[in-house]
């Protein structure tokens, strides 16, 4: 099944998405991501113009030229950037479209005077063929790629402070620019060797499509390189097969898909930030949440009066489901006539729930001021949150107002 | 000429025009608001919906093609949402994920169907706008274009929009703060705008193609708002600058013979660059020049000042002044050669400057905001005296007669400064 030029092709695609993980992670950090997008559409002039000006149809000149245009179109944003009032987002949009628009009008001028041989072949830089890649190419690929991580090796405590905290690293006097200007033009590179495979418009999806995955699992920035390259594999690899067995499909869009599933499932499986995980624990939070109202209120009604039917405590259909929790747990006994009772550990916990409820509520009557930095209500005791004297005033303040919950020793 | 002129010639160009309106309008709010890049990916995003369109109903720019942008694109930026906000992703690449991975479901389908049925992915992709005219239908005896007829109702329906919600979308856009206390709801305003975006994208597909439509919303939209502080006159300046690219971009392109959707996107950049040199209050070259203006009348000025203090001691000052260089030269020469055209300063036979009688009257003025204003210093802040001049150096251009009077008042009539000199009269 896997012949001389699917081996070919499956390596040289595999080895750009790894790097494109790799170095998509630092634009992603860096807030960059759309940088590689303008700088992909920003090629397609020099590319076509490259063409027009030699008249050949050599990968590595038609790179080149793309290469140039590319970096003026990056020039372009940054000097809009910082001597205009445009805006950054406006200043990409612009750049990409308008950069893009002199490529369509160069490429039509190409079609114009060549043959329709050539003419597909400067199509398919618009979304991508990987079914021309050569072995030389592939050959090309490789050793950029493996310049590319050499260089991220070396530099690696570098990028990450500069990605991290760049204020710092200019406080330190490190060569900031020098480094951001390193990131930029990997990515450029990158982006130059990924053109011919995915395509000016989705070639800078590569880029951060496995960083982006990659982020959903990690916090670290060392794992979530490595991560970053493992998906490039799984992308580069399963995407190559796909677009071999659809044929007539553009490669571009088959590999981006690939990507932009194991972004699916990154999102949805990861375990700590996936939208799973985090569903279960927001419906687990609000299960607790409705117990320890219901406990506070079946204390409190206690306190006052006595133990409370029913009737009494349920207003709402959530508050049942608490209560069958409640009695689960052997915090809550239901006594005859639909009376409710605390047993010996219930009491424990709803004196705990309702002391932790009437600290916090004095600390908003004493400091209202602090309320918005500092409260967090769903926090059941105030230690963890508040200063050890502060803690001590409020304990105080309610033993002094006769509100300390002391049922348990009537 | 019949190219430049004809009956396509014009239906290509209004309908360039009409897309145009309705895109640069739009446009204005994505640029006032940061949001360019949400309409970039909604440009882009909404491509599978046109695809599923095309699908149904066998033509591009349909009423199904319209229904299912509209739908993709509310997605795409409920997506987006989804990823920052649930996801913790940053922004930029939440935008970067949700359209290329939209955009690659579209093109994949576009290109599936376009072996069964007749679509043109390119016209899809890169915009036909010169074959538009050819395809004609009749409506009440005329023949119009088919693509006329979408076009024009959602620019009627965009325009009528943005003309009814016009206070609502205004605050929004400037402070959304101020519009939720007020009871707008941002969020539907934002949804509003986002499905107008999706609208005027899918109806300037034929125009301008799925990726140069971007260029139809930003472009105008970032030119105007370089031209102009408000937003009504944004939109007109928009406009214009929109249909300037129709008709250009169609007659350079016609000329040429490439795209007309390409040559407008250039045309439209054309424009924005001119607006970045040129315009009258940001643009670069205006800015230089009136930095310029500044600099050569302080230069001129310090002259002046410099030859009355000189005539104070009975002194006069040689012509060339040897503590420039470099742009300092070229600032000196040029500021000496309006001294004396203005007849502020005459040249004696000697090659020494003096005053003439208007120049001295100028140069009283100056003399005397300077002293007036290290007199003010010395009297209410207790600097050193050697303190006093360079402030009062940078001072001195800027006193007109209104804030000499209130310093004269303050002072009560002193007539020597701190270093003793005396303060011209008025």
């Amino acid at each position: 099944m896997l012949d001389y030029n699917t081996a070919v092709v499956l390596v040289g695609v595999t080895a750009l998405a790894v790097t494109s993980g790799v170095v998509g992670t630092f634009l992603v950090l860096r807030r960059r991501a759309l940088a590689g997008d303008a700088l992909a559409h920003a090629s397609l002039p020099g590319l076509v113009g490259a063409f027009l000006l030699f008249e050949r149809r050599d990968l590595y000149l038609l790179l080149s030229g793309a290469l140039i245009s590319a970096l003026l179109g990056i020039a372009v944003i940054a000097a809009l950037r910082r001597y205009t009032r445009i805006k950054e987002d406006a200043a990409i949009g612009i750049v990409l479209s308008v950069f893009f628009g002199a490529g369509i009008v160069l490429s039509r001028l190409a079609q114009n005077r060549t043959t329709a041989g050539s003419k597909a072949g400067l199509d398919s830089f618009l979304l991508g063929k990987t079914a021309g890649m050569i072995y030389q190419d592939a050959l090309i690929i490789v050793i950029l790629s493996l310049v590319t991580l050499g260089i991220v090796f070396v530099l690696f405590k570098e990028l990450k402070l500069v990605t991290f905290d760049p204020g710092f690293a200019i406080a330190q006097g490190w060569p900031t620019l020098g480094l951001d200007l390193m990131i930029l033009s990997l990515v450029a590179v990158n982006v130059m060797i990924g053109l011919p495979a995915v395509g000016v418009v989705l070639v800078a999806a590569l880029l951060i499509l496995p960083a982006v995955s990659a982020r959903f699992w990690t916090e670290r920035l060392d794992t979530m390189i490595l991560l970053a390259a493992g998906f490039g594999a799984i992308i580069g690899i399963t995407g190559t097969f796909l677009s071999a067995s659809f044929d007539r499909f553009p490669a571009g869009p088959v590999i981006i898909l690939t990507g932009s599933f194991v972004l699916g499932i990154s999102m949805l499986a990861a375990p700590r930030r996936g939208l799973v995980v985090q569903v279960i624990r927001d419906y687990r939070f609000r299960k607790e949440i409705e117990c320890r109202a219901l406990l506070e209120e079946i204390y409190e009604f206690a306190e006052q009066r006595s133990w409370p039917t029913k009737e009494q405590v349920l207003h709402r259909s959530g508050e049942r489901a608490a209560l069958r929790r409640l009695i689960h747990q052997g915090l809550v006994r239901e006594m005859g006539n639909d009376h409710l009772e605390l047993t010996t550990p219930g009491m424990r916990r709803a004196e705990s729930v309702v002391l932790g409820s009437r600290l916090w509520k004095m600390f908003l009557d004493t400091h209202p001021d602090l309320a918005g930095s500092l409260v967090d209500l769903s926090h059941e005791s105030v230690d963890e949150i508040l200063p050890p004297d502060t803690v001590r005033e409020l304990n105080e303040l309610v033993r002094l107002q006769g509100r300390w919950p002391s049922l348990s020793a009537r | 000429m019949d190219i430049l002129l004809g009956r396509v010639a014009f239906w290509t160009m209004l309908i360039g025009m009409v897309a145009g309106t309705s895109c640069s309008v739009v446009g204005c709010y994505l640029v006032l608001r940061r949001m360019s890049l949400l309409g970039d990916a909604i440009s882009h995003a909404v491509l599978p919906g046109i695809a599923i369109g095309v699908l149904m109903s066998g033509q591009i720019g349909g009423i199904p093609s319209i229904i299912g942008a509209l739908v993709f694109g509310l997605l795409t930026t409920l997506l987006i949402e989804v990823l920052h906000g649930q996801g913790r992703l940053t922004e930029d690449s939440s935008i970067g994920v949700v359209f290329s991975s939209l955009f690659s479901i579209g093109v994949i389908i576009i290109t599936r169907e376009a072996r069964h049925k007749h679509i043109d992915t390119d016209c899809i992709l890169y915009g036909l706008i010169e074959a538009a005219p050819l395809d004609l239908v009749t409506i009440v005896g005329f023949e119009i274009p088919r693509v006329m007829l979408t076009l024009v109702p959602v620019m009627l329906v965009i325009l009528s929009l943005v003309f009814c919600f016009w206070k609502e979308f205004k605050i929004a856009s400037f402070d959304p703060v101020l519009a939720t206390a007020m009871g707008i709801s941002a969020t539907l305003v934002h949804y509003l705008l986002m499905s107008m975006v999706a609208a005027v994208t899918v109806s300037s597909f034929e125009a301008v193609g799925s990726i140069l439509v971007i260029a139809m919303l930003i472009v105008p939209a970032a030119t105007a708002h370089l031209l102009t502080d408000r937003l009504i006159s944004m939109m007109l300046v928009a406009v214009a600058v929109s249909w300037i690219s129709s008709v250009l971009g169609y007659w350079i392109a016609a000329y040429v013979n490439t795209s007309v959707a390409g040559m407008i996107a250039v045309i439209a950049g054309g424009q924005f660059l001119l607006a970045v040199l040129f315009s009258p209050k940001y643009g670069l070259v205006s800015r230089a020049f009136r930095n310029g203006a500044l600099a050569v009348r302080i230069m001129s000025e310090d002259i002046l000042a410099r030859l009355y203090r000189l005539e104070e001691k009975g002194d006069s000052l040689a012509s060339s002044s040897a503590s420039h260089s470099g742009a300092g030269v070229v600032l000196r020469w040029w500021s000496d050669f309006l001294l004396r055209r203005q007849g502020l300063v005459s040249t004696e036979p000697t090659g020494k400057l003096s005053l003439t009688e208007s120049g001295r009257h100028r140069a009283r003025e100056l003399v005397r905001a300077h002293r007036l204003w290290e007199s003010y210093l010395g009297e209410n802040f207790n600097l050193a005296p050697d303190h006093l001049h360079d402030a009062a150096e940078r001072m001195e251009h800027f006193i007109g007669p209104k804030l000499q009077e209130r310093i004269t008042e303050e002072l009560r009539e002193r007539d020597s400064d701190p270093h003793g000199r005396p303060i011209p009269p008025q």
